[in-house]
């Protein structure tokens, strides 16, 4: 049995030590904001947060969270107001929004290090998280708008 | 299951729970105003058409007809019914539509329950704004009724009807606690709609009502739908289009744990197990001997190109006369010069980011599918054609989709899903894709050669067009019905070339269909991704040999249509068009007139000349969709099917003895954050009925960037995608 902490709460897997996160948090512990696109670290439609690093949940087995923090998009914040997820509002940022929970958690990484990215920061972090619909550049208007807000905060 | 953990995110989410939750929640969210059990009271609803319900809580009730795929039409069909029936937006939750084809069908699908096309804010335009002026009057009506008044002389407030006269107002929440729909219903005609002017909520860019959810994690895809003892499948399907399983092996994927049933398909297997994982290790483990009967076995992308290319060359091979008015050839024979140029695009994937998957339950002899489609149709005859289901025994939920692109509009996953529901009866089954298998068992947009010739007078006017198509048929296969009433013709193949707004003094356009065995389908913009590439930069040539400036030749040719005139105008103002560009970058432009929408764009580019690479660094659109229900969402359309097209100068997927050669975002890339281009986009409200909006921002793209890139270098880009090397200096 793994043992970890997932958004605070102390949870576990019985599932075989090869068996991706991304499955375990969706479908054992019901966190389907993560969400599967490719399977092979490619999209990062899956990327939660591992110890405060942003990580593709998809290729993480099971076996390797032991004893770790996990968050996901429903743990980011306590009522869905990270300042992430207010400008992804503010900006209408989503469109299909498969992606968007990947690409948020992928953005709360860079802004716990970096709390005033410039655009070339943003893309070269954001980079790995394809979005089919094409809204990278409102992704980037939320990211800025987000970074202004904690900076006024 | 972690007990725990159901408490808090997961409460054996029943059907209609799951389905209230998503756009009860959103609502609730999105306009504050609104508590979660307010939401969910709909005391006593009452409904004066198909369409609403009105709750004695003064909640109102909408069904959203089309499925959300990132289009926005969640929040503005249901905008729709409550600009004629005057709600109060606060008060609104909106509900997705169950299969009900009579109340909710599009008619511009023959009345089919269907998102694509760019149809969905021209079929139900109308028909949603008659429905909500039929729910006004009829709480009209009702209040007057109740105070023994005339209906003429009562008004409304938004969900509030008013009695100037004797100063009462009821809420359209307490008229529902008496009203009663009356034995035949009031109609009207679209004379009597509100006019642009007198508009409340379309055109004022209410925020899209489902975004809360889909950055909270919480809205659900088909992908999320959990119920009690569901379970898991994975489909191994033959590797070439139409081959079929002769002989299973399924000793050792039984042995993988979590694997519970092996299910034989007319078309492959399926491996149904407690987990995702398992099913697919399930998956891995069989050894199948597949028939080798396809055509498809002959299809090999070098192979079939060239062959289109020689089919559009030989003009004796007519095909099928899709289109043509005067005589196109004898004009060009006539003429003082003539023009011709072939073009090719190979076969490209939608790669939607939720991958296909559907779940479906059999109970007796009823099924219930939870499906992300584009398509309720399409589920439907999944079940009842595919899986033989009575029509009345067959229920569809539509969840939001992770993406269409028109790879939704098929219905193989449906197929899926019913096959395996019925050999495993009792248990919801969700069957997932993964993305090999997503992109491996796709229905791409089919590979294509044009030729398109035309002839100039002495005076370098334009006298005749020719246009020829060759691909593999999408209609024969996916609308057959609506392939033989038009008399063999494949709309979504030639999209683009037809209904020119251009004035051609005489036009001809020929379809030249093929059939190799390879299920190809609609992708965003369809046909008109590469028949625009093709016209917008032909005719660049054509003006070049002319003598004449291509945006000149442009304006002749839309002398009778100054909406199009006028986005090129707006475009090449956006983008300064006369200003110097630094060293190295240059600036096309194309046009694009599908979906009843006019589009015009400008794009930067420069090009490394070692690679061969271009770079698109900027776009700018001008767009005329007549009203634009939520300007801000018609830019986010524009953009992102620009992002889309943008991606597509580079996407395919190639074919070797009918097996794709590609399988995941690895080797099939599509555009990232890195290569995105600024993009400015001005909307021209104009007041003319809604075009289509998801689709038009691709189709100028590569035309647009490939003339750009003749200026920079003197080459001509004919094929999609680009070929690099013709660019290295």
């Amino acid at each position: 049995m793994i043992k970890f902490v997932v958004n605070g709460r102390e949870a576990w897997s019985e599932q075989p030590a090869d068996t991706p996160l991304l499955w375990v948090v969706r479908d054992e512990l019901g966190l389907t904001g993560t969400k599967f696109g490719c399977g092979m670290a490619q999209c990062g439609a899956c990327t939660v947060h591992v110890n405060g690093q942003p990580t593709r949940s998809c290729v993480t087995p099971i076996s390797s969270v032991q004893g770790k923090r996990i968050t996901t998009i429903e743990g980011l914040s306590a009522a869905a107001d990270h300042p992430l997820q207010k400008a992804w509002i503010a900006e209408q940022v989503p469109q299909c929004g498969y992606c968007q929970s990947g690409q948020i958690m992928t953005a709360a990484a860079l802004l716990e290090k970096n709390r005033k990215p410039t655009r070339e920061q943003i893309v070269e972090h954001m980079k790995g998280n394809i979005c089919r619909c094409g809204t990278y550049n409102h992704i980037v208007a939320a990211i800025q708008r987000a970074a202004g807000e904690m900076q006024k905060a | 299951m972690k007990p725990e953990f159901e408490d808090i995110v997961f409460q054996g989410i029943s059907r209609r729970a799951f389905l209230v939750s998503s756009g009860a929640t959103a609502v609730a969210i999105a306009f504050g105003g609104l508590t979660f059990k307010k939401a969910f009271g709909q005391a006593a609803p009452f409904s004066p058409n198909g369409w609403v319900r009105v709750g004695t809580d003064n909640v109102v009730t909408v069904y959203a007809p089309a499925c959300e795929m990132g289009q926005g039409v969640y929040t503005a069909m249901p905008l729709l019914i409550a600009e004629e029936m005057d709600l109060d937006w606060s008060r609104v939750r909106i509900e997705q539509a169950p299969y009900n084809p009579k109340v909710f069908g599009n008619p511009l699908f023959g009345g089919a329950m269907l998102a694509g096309a760019s149809r969905t804010t021209r079929g139900y335009y109308t028909i949603m704004r008659l429905a909500g002026m039929q729910g006004r009057a009829i709480m009209v009506d009702n209040a007057a009724k109740k105070w023994g008044v005339p209906a003429a002389e009562c008004s409304t407030e938004p969900s509030t009807v008013l009695h100037k006269a004797s100063g009462r107002r009821m809420s359209y929440g307490e008229i529902a606690a008496f009203a009663e729909v009356p034995a035949s219903q009031p109609n009207f005609t679209p004379e009597q709609l509100k006019p642009m002017s007198q508009f409340r909520l379309i055109g004022k860019d209410v925020p899209r009502v489902e975004i809360p959810d889909k950055v909270s994690g919480q809205a659900r895809y088909g992908i999320d739908v959990r119920m009690p003892g569901m379970m898991y499948a994975a489909v191994l399907r033959a590797p070439v289009n139409g081959e079929r399983p002769l002989q299973v092996n399924d000793a050792e994927a039984k042995k993988v744990a979590g694997v519970k049933h092996i299910v034989p398909l007319p078309y492959g297997v399926a491996v149904v197990a407690d987990t995702y994982p398992a099913a697919q290790k399930g998956k891995q483990a069989l050894k199948v001997e597949w028939s080798q009967a396809s055509k498809a076995r002959s299809y090999t992308t070098e192979k079939v190109l060239p062959e289109y290319v020689q089919r559009v060359r030989n003009l004796d091979d007519k095909g099928t006369v899709y289109e043509a008015h005067g005589d196109a050839q004898g004009a060009i024979d006539k003429a003082a010069k003539r023009i011709s140029a072939e073009y090719t695009s190979l076969n490209v994937t939608h790669a939607t980011m939720e991958p296909q998957n559907c779940t479906a339950r059999v109970d007796g002899d009823a099924i219930e599918f939870w499906a992300p489609t584009q398509s309720p149709f399409g589920v439907f005859l999944a079940a009842v054609k595919g899986a033989g289901f009575k029509p009345e025994n067959v229920k569809i939920n539509v969840t939001f989709l992770g993406g269409g692109f028109g790879r939704r509009a098929e219905n193989d996953y449906a197929i899926d899903a019913a096959l395996i529901a019925k050999a495993v009866p009792g248990y919801p089954i969700k069957t997932i894709w993964s993305r090999e298998d997503d992109t491996r068992y796709t229905k791409p947009r089919p590979l294509i050669a044009q030729r398109l010739e035309a002839g100039l007078d002495a005076q370098g006017n334009l006298v005749g067009l020719r246009t020829r198509i060759c691909g593999e048929s999408i209609y024969r296969r996916f609308a057959p019905p609506a392939f033989q009433a038009s008399g063999g013709k494949d709309l979504p193949l030639c999209e683009g070339a037809y209904e020119p707004t251009y004035h051609y003094p005489n036009f001809s356009l020929e379809q030249l269909l093929e059939a190799r065995g390879v299920d190809v389908a609609v992708w965003r913009s369809v046909g008109g991704g590469y028949t625009k590439f093709a016209l917008e930069t032909f005719i660049e040539e054509v003006a070049q040999a002319a003598g004449k400036d291509p945006i000149e030749f442009r304006m002749k040719l839309l002398e009778k249509d100054p909406r199009g005139q006028a986005v090129i105008r707006e475009a090449m103002a956006l983008a300064d068009w006369n200003r110097k560009r630094p060293a190295g970058r240059a600036l096309g432009l194309a046009y694009s007139d599908i979906w009843e929408t006019y589009v015009a764009m400008v794009a930067e580019v420069s090009v490394d000349r070692k690679s061969g690479n271009v770079n698109v660094h900027e776009l700018w659109s001008a767009v005329d969709t007549g009203v634009a229900l939520q300007p801000a969402n018609v830019r986010a359309q524009i953009e992102s099917a620009a992002v889309w097209g943008v991606s597509a100068l580079r996407e395919r997927l190639l074919y070797k003895d009918g097996v794709p050669q590609q399988s995941n975002f690895h080797d099939y890339p599509v555009l990232r954050m890195n290569e995105v281009p600024k993009i400015t986009t001005k909307v021209i409200v104009t007041d003319n009925k809604p075009g289509g909006i998801g689709e038009c921002g691709l189709p100028p793209v590569a035309p647009a960037v490939a003339n750009a890139v003749f200026k920079l270098t003197g080459k001509r880009l004919r094929d999609l995608p680009f070929k690099q090397e013709l660019l290295k200096a």
